[in-house]
């Protein structure tokens, strides 16, 4: 799981993307559109456009939670970075997502999809505890199929088993 | 041809003692047979010399004489591909001629290593058809064991050499055959990160290989039909995960069921008139069955666990399947339309996959207990036996005779797979050669 170095207090313009994140043992290839770097605060700065993941990514803390084995619970780490999603789905009433939710290759294809699908219910509803509406919000799963990290150890499953938060424009 | 051995002493004794076990007052004769669960390499060595014709014709396949060899070629890579015979093939013996096919010459064939012997002959009817018959004989005894005669297009000539196959195969084993038959898979290609999953077909020795879809959207765990007319598969074709049937003489494909919810992990009634399947509503996800016409889907399980994988057993009165209720993933067997749920699996680690033999006698699973591995229980779920130890052996499906599964393998690391395949008594296992990559192998019945 990712570690906080410090407690986190949520404002509107908190920027905190990619801030004290374990390095995993194996770097996965960066996903399109990630900033490696926290950018300049939102509104737009250049590089993306008001309410792009671009924009998503730059002002919310993470677009992901991660997951412990065959678990779908969001935990108080989760709860901070969907909170910072909630906030941001707030401030762009236009925006919707789609969340992916994803699961290791230690499980077996049928069962890792129905999973994925629980995780990423789980961070939906979680998100709609906080006020945003599910008719925002769809869910899909990719079960085991989009591996992120490639390696065949823990850390590499740790950062597959997601729920990551995608803006549909 | 350094290895020369001769069929074990028992078969000297096999049939009489089964005569006076019976009671029958028939000749006390030695007779040619297989023990499907017998310990040991003791194959029996059949000679199988290309099949001759009695007049070299041209087919759409090639010529008679041509076929001829091929055919001798299939059989014997079906027998050693059982694990059972020491087939030596046309390169190995002597050929012979037409005439011979009737008459076999025991006096020398009795001079070679040979127990048994194959001999048939390819012949073109006037309706341009195939007829390729086949007889199996015992060399020691000098005696016809068994004759079949096969009637096919010259395309679907390899069809009667694994009709032949299957017939020297139930004769001598006592098992129901199996080689006549075909196997849907997922093709895959690409590195981990960007795998190409595409749905395909083969035949059962991985000839006749054919890609249904393009690659473009994802496709996962197909199933044939009963009748090999159509294939139920998982596509994300609109993006998300669905199931869909393809009807493989059209080309067409149509959702299984309207819903927008995602369907998962579709299975076959062994009548063909049902499609089971997984569907999740708001992240929770049950078993359903559904008209394969079409229709309203009926809901067989209420549990707030994942309850996914199901599958009848043959004579459809019961579907086993796998749910994470009790905590982690385990077996339970219900009724056909829910209810009577009863946990099988109690051996400790998880349990998933569960795939009902056609036979009846046993469910096969992927067990994971740190490997993943292929094993079998009974339907009370009793005799749990492992029969493979790999890092990933997943996804088992049964051959149409029951005594030996096919599997998906995966490596550690690099994400590669193949279709694997053991014998049921954990012996004989064996890669199956595909084009590319393969896993979701899904082994239909035994053809028409």
């Amino acid at each position: 799981m990712w570690k906080y170095a410090t407690p986190l207090v949520i404002t509107s313009s908190l920027v905190l993307a990619g801030c004290g994140q374990k390095p995993p043992e194996e770097l996965p290839p960066a996903p399109v559109g990630t900033a490696p770097e926290a950018p300049p605060p939102a509104p737009a700065g250049p590089g993306y456009a008001p309410g792009s993941q671009g924009d998503f990514l730059a002002n919310t803390m993470s677009d992901r939670i991660l997951f412990d084995t065959d678990r779908f619970n969001v935990d108080s780490q989760d709860q901070v970075i969907l909170q910072s999603q909630a906030q941001w789905l707030a401030q762009h009433p236009n925006a919707r997502i789609t969340i992916e939710g994803h699961a290791d290759e230690r499980g077996t294809r049928d069962y890792n999809l129905a999973l994925g699908e629980r995780r990423a219910n789980a961070a939906k509803n979680y998100l709609a505890s906080l006020g945003v509406s599910p008719s925002r919000m769809t869910t899909v799963s990719y079960g085991k199929e989009r591996p992120e990290a490639l390696g065949s150890n823990e850390a590499a499953w740790a950062q597959n088993r997601r729920a990551v938060s995608v803006v549909v424009r | 041809m350094t290895k020369r051995k001769r069929f074990p002493a028992a078969r000297q004794t096999i049939l009489g003692l089964i005569a006076l076990a019976a009671g029958l007052s028939v000749p006390v004769q030695a007779q040619l047979t297989v023990d499907v669960t017998a310990e040991g390499d003791n194959e029996l060595i059949i000679a199988v010399p290309a099949l001759p014709t009695p007049q070299n014709t041209e087919t759409p396949a090639g010529g008679t004489a041509d076929l001829g060899g091929k055919i001798s070629d299939v059989i014997v890579s079906d027998l050693r591909s059982s694990g059972l015979f020491e087939p030596k093939g046309r390169n190995q013996v002597r050929g012979i001629s037409f005439n011979e096919v009737t008459a076999p010459q025991f006096s020398y064939w009795g001079s070679t290593s040979a127990a048994a012997l194959i001999q048939g002959f390819v012949r073109t009817n006037p309706d341009g058809k195939l007829t390729v018959g086949c007889y199996l004989y015992d060399v020691a005894l000098e005696t016809e064991l068994t004759r079949q005669g096969f009637v096919v297009s010259p395309r679907d000539w390899r069809r009667a050499a694994h009709k032949c196959a299957d017939a020297i195969y139930s004769r001598l084993s006592g098992e129901s055959p199996f080689f006549d038959s075909r196997i849907a898979y997922i093709a895959e290609t690409g590195p981990k990160d960007n795998r190409r999953k595409r749905l395909a077909i083969m035949d059962s020795d991985g000839a006749n290989h054919r890609f249904i879809t393009n690659g473009r959207a994802t496709a996962l765990t197909p199933r044939f039909s009963p009748d090999y007319k159509s294939i139920v598969y998982l596509s994300f074709l609109d993006g998300n995960p669905r199931i869909y049937i393809y009807d493989i003489g059209t080309g067409r494909q149509r959702l299984i069921t309207e819903s927008s919810n995602p369907t998962f992990a579709p299975r076959w009634s062994p009548d063909g008139k049902w499609i089971l399947y997984s569907m999740a509503i708001a992240g929770n996800t049950d078993i359903y069955k559904v008209s394969s016409q079409g229709g309203q889907p009926q809901r067989l399980t209420f549990s707030p666990g994942i309850d996914i994988g199901g599958s009848f057993s043959p004579d459809g009165s019961r579907i086993v399947f796998e749910s994470d209720r009790s905590g982690s993933q385990q077996l339970y067997v219900m009724s056909s339309n829910g209810g009577n749920e009863r946990r099988i699996s109690f051996g400790g680690g998880r349990y998933a996959t569960p795939e009902w033999s056609p036979r009846g006698d046993l469910i096969a699973f992927t067990k994971i207990a740190g490997n993943f591995r292929i094993g079998v229980m009974t339907p009370g779920g009793g005799g749990e036996r492992l029969l493979t130890n790999s890092w990933q052996d997943e996804a088992p499906t049964w051959a149409p005779n029951g005594r030996v599964i096919q599997y998906f393998r995966t490596t550690r690391g690099n994400g590669r797979t193949g279709i694997w395949q053991v014998d049921l008594t954990g012996r004989n296992e064996r890669q199956l050669p595909t084009p590319v990559n393969g896993s979701d192998p899904s082994w239909g019945p035994l053809l028409p």
